[in-house]
């Protein structure tokens, strides 16, 4: 058996394949909360709770009308990126004059009600959900084993990412919206309609969290406080990288989820605070974050 | 004051003399509804509520009068609880040394994560401090003293100054009332203090506050410090009244809870932290037999009160009486 430093290179390998798993779901869900804060100017606390929908939503999609994980993986996100923009447009829209803060309350407030939800229906127990045939087995590469479906995810996480980002830096579409994070009220004098592009760009974030939560699905169970758990994390995430820029949020969330990984090599006890650990440090020698702009 | 050296001050006066007489109405109220109420109702719940009313009180210094929205305040409130039912249980402390060393740990606390977390204004305030407080939810998780998913059970409340009894629920909910009472008053002096002027300065434009010369940091720093300490004397006062400290006074709902009790009572009042931990404490009592049903009303409360209610409870009576 190989070994780095004194460990089994299967077991190393292993735990960085986790860490850019959970990297990719860091990466998905800040992006989204960059992409929302950019436009809404609300940090979405109900986004753990929409990842959660996601894998909700995949599962109920398979026990009920016995639709896979592939159109899933479609349904899911439309079903609750639609429900993101009845929010949008019934609640969330009455805040964007007042303080920033009610935001934050509202979708606190948002995010108890579906786990609330998701507790009563589902009870707080995982709920299995079943691999798709197609993407079950995986490839023996030699140091280690690599299983189809993880390596899916973090190919399917980082296209996604990336695209989101192309289509926000480098698109006519993401040039409007960039304007329009910029300057509303000088965007809407051009004749473009920037509340419905809030509105979109919220049912988006919420899509995107829709869709992590999907692919999280056959990996974690699928249970109710799954979110909540995350979505803290995620903040974390947010605060180490700065809402600035979307590659910025993209790679801090990989590294961090790699950086879990390697501590859960190295030094376990710390695993789940390693990230709030470097949050910390991060605040104490440059406190606009990584990739963050001094305001 | 001194009405004489500035005239235009005069016309401020009255207005805050009717606020004044307010406040004196609704302290004499108060006092007496608790001094009553243990005949009525009991005594558990309100020693319960009086802690989590302190609780509230001392988030609501920071929000309320600072601006600052933390959101990890049950770090403070729980390691507070701890370490109070460690020094009662474990050290043999009498009560009121266990509580000023859970107050002591909740200050450093408050030191420690109030410097990093001023670091950064609004919105990544909230998120840091309750990235923070998640961290030491895990800690307290892992530690051996805290006793994981068991908590801290059986603390011994103890005698009093190595005198007083406090098995008996009466002569405890003495204390509670006086500590209760204690907080609310010292919570009330450094909001009208000069201190507290400042604060609020900074709450409605820190860049003007900053160039009349004020070194603002450091009022957020010393706002969220005892902010923090008293939310610790809150928790550590629990733990001795209820003999159990456990995770789930640590952990994030608790944070959340916090904020719900000040902004239904009525966020940057005196008075609506007091009402809306009892408000929302009573409310967990009666729905305790619908279960998981809690959550989803308080995420209704949540909602609601943001929408349509932001004054909130004490809020909204002070308005009706304004005009």
């Amino acid at each position: 058996m190989i070994t780095i430093f004194g460990i089994p290179s299967a077991a190393l390998f292993g735990q960085l394949l986790i860490g850019l798993i959970n990297g990719s779901f860091y990466a998905l869900l800040s992006l989204g909360l960059a992409v929302i804060f950019g436009m809404l100017n609300i940090i979405n606390f109900a986004h753990g709770a929409q990842y959660m929908l996601g894998a909700v939503a995949a599962f109920l999609l398979l026990q009920w009308t016995g639709i896979g994980y592939w159109p899933a993986l479609v349904v899911a996100p439309l079903v609750v990126g639609a429900f993101g923009i009845v929010i949008e447009r019934t609640l969330l829209q009455w805040l964007y004059k007042l303080d920033h803060l009610y935001g934050l309350l509202l979708t606190f407030g948002l995010a108890l009600i579906i786990e609330g939800l998701g507790r009563n229906y589902l009870g707080s127990a995982g709920l299995p959900y079943t691999l798709p045939d197609s993407l079950r087995g995986g490839q023996n590469l030699g140091f280690m084993f690599l299983p189809n479906y993880r390596a899916w995810v973090i190919v399917a996480s980082a296209v996604i990412c990336f695209g989101t980002w192309f289509a926000i830096e480098r698109t006519r579409l993401g040039a409007y919206l960039r304007a329009a994070t910029e300057n509303p009220t000088l965007v809407r004098a051009f004749g473009i309609n920037v509340p419905v592009m809030i509105t979109l760009t919220y049912g988006f974030g919420v899509a995107l969290a829709a869709f992590a939560g999907v692919m999280a699905a056959p990996i974690y169970n699928v249970s109710p406080q799954m979110g909540s758990e995350l979505i803290i994390v995620v903040f974390a995430v947010v605060v180490i990288g700065g809402m600035g820029s979307i590659l910025g949020a993209i790679l801090t969330g990989f590294g961090l989820g790699i950086i879990e990984g390697l501590t859960k090599v190295f030094y376990p006890e710390a695993s789940n605070t390693v990230i709030f650990v470097i949050m910390a440090i991060v605040l104490l020698v440059r406190p606009a974050g990584l990739f963050g702009r001094r305001a | 004051m001194d009405t004489t050296t500035s005239p235009v001050m005069t016309g401020a006066a009255a207005p805050s003399m009717v606020r004044r007489n307010g406040e004196t109405i609704g302290f004499v109220i108060m006092v007496a509804a608790l001094i009553v109420a243990p005949f009525f109702v009991y005594p558990l719940f309100l020693m319960q509520a009086m802690c989590f009313a302190l609780f509230a009180c001392a988030f609501n210094l920071l929000i309320g009068y600072g601006g600052l929205l933390s959101f990890g305040h049950a770090l403070y409130f729980g390691w507070a609880s701890y370490l109070a039912a460690h020094a009662a249980k474990v050290w043999g402390l009498t009560p009121e040394l266990a509580i000023l060393t859970g107050t002591a740990t909740a200050a450093v606390f408050g030191l420690a994560a109030g410097s990093l977390a001023i670091r950064r204004q609004g919105i990544y305030f909230a998120m840091i401090t309750l990235a923070l407080a998640q961290m030491m939810y895990f800690v307290a998780l892992r530690m051996k003293f805290t006793g994981g998913e068991d908590g801290i059970q059986a603390v011994p409340r103890g005698h009093l100054f190595g005198v007083i009894d406090l098995t008996n629920d009466m002569t405890m909910y003495v204390v509670v009332l006086v500590i209760f009472l204690a907080g609310f008053m010292l919570i009330y002096r450094i909001i009208h203090s000069p201190f507290g002027e400042v604060l609020k300065a900074i709450r409605e434009n820190e860049p003007r506050a900053v160039s009349l010369g004020y070194k603002t940091e450091r009022y957020k720093l010393i706002a969220f410090m005892l902010s923090a300490t008293l939310a610790g004397v809150a928790g550590s006062t629990k733990a001795i009244t209820m003999q159990i400290a456990s995770l789930t006074d640590v952990n994030w709902p608790m944070s959340g809870e916090v904020v719900l009790m000040t902004l239904v009572g009525g966020l940057g009042t005196i008075f609506g932290p007091v009402v809306g931990a009892f408000v929302i404490l009573f409310m967990q009592f009666k729905l305790s037999v619908v279960g998981e049903w809690v959550l989803v009303i308080q995420g209704v409360i949540f909602v609601t009160c943001v929408l349509l209610f932001r004054r909130g409870i004490v809020g909204e009576i002070a308005a009706l009486f304004k005009r």
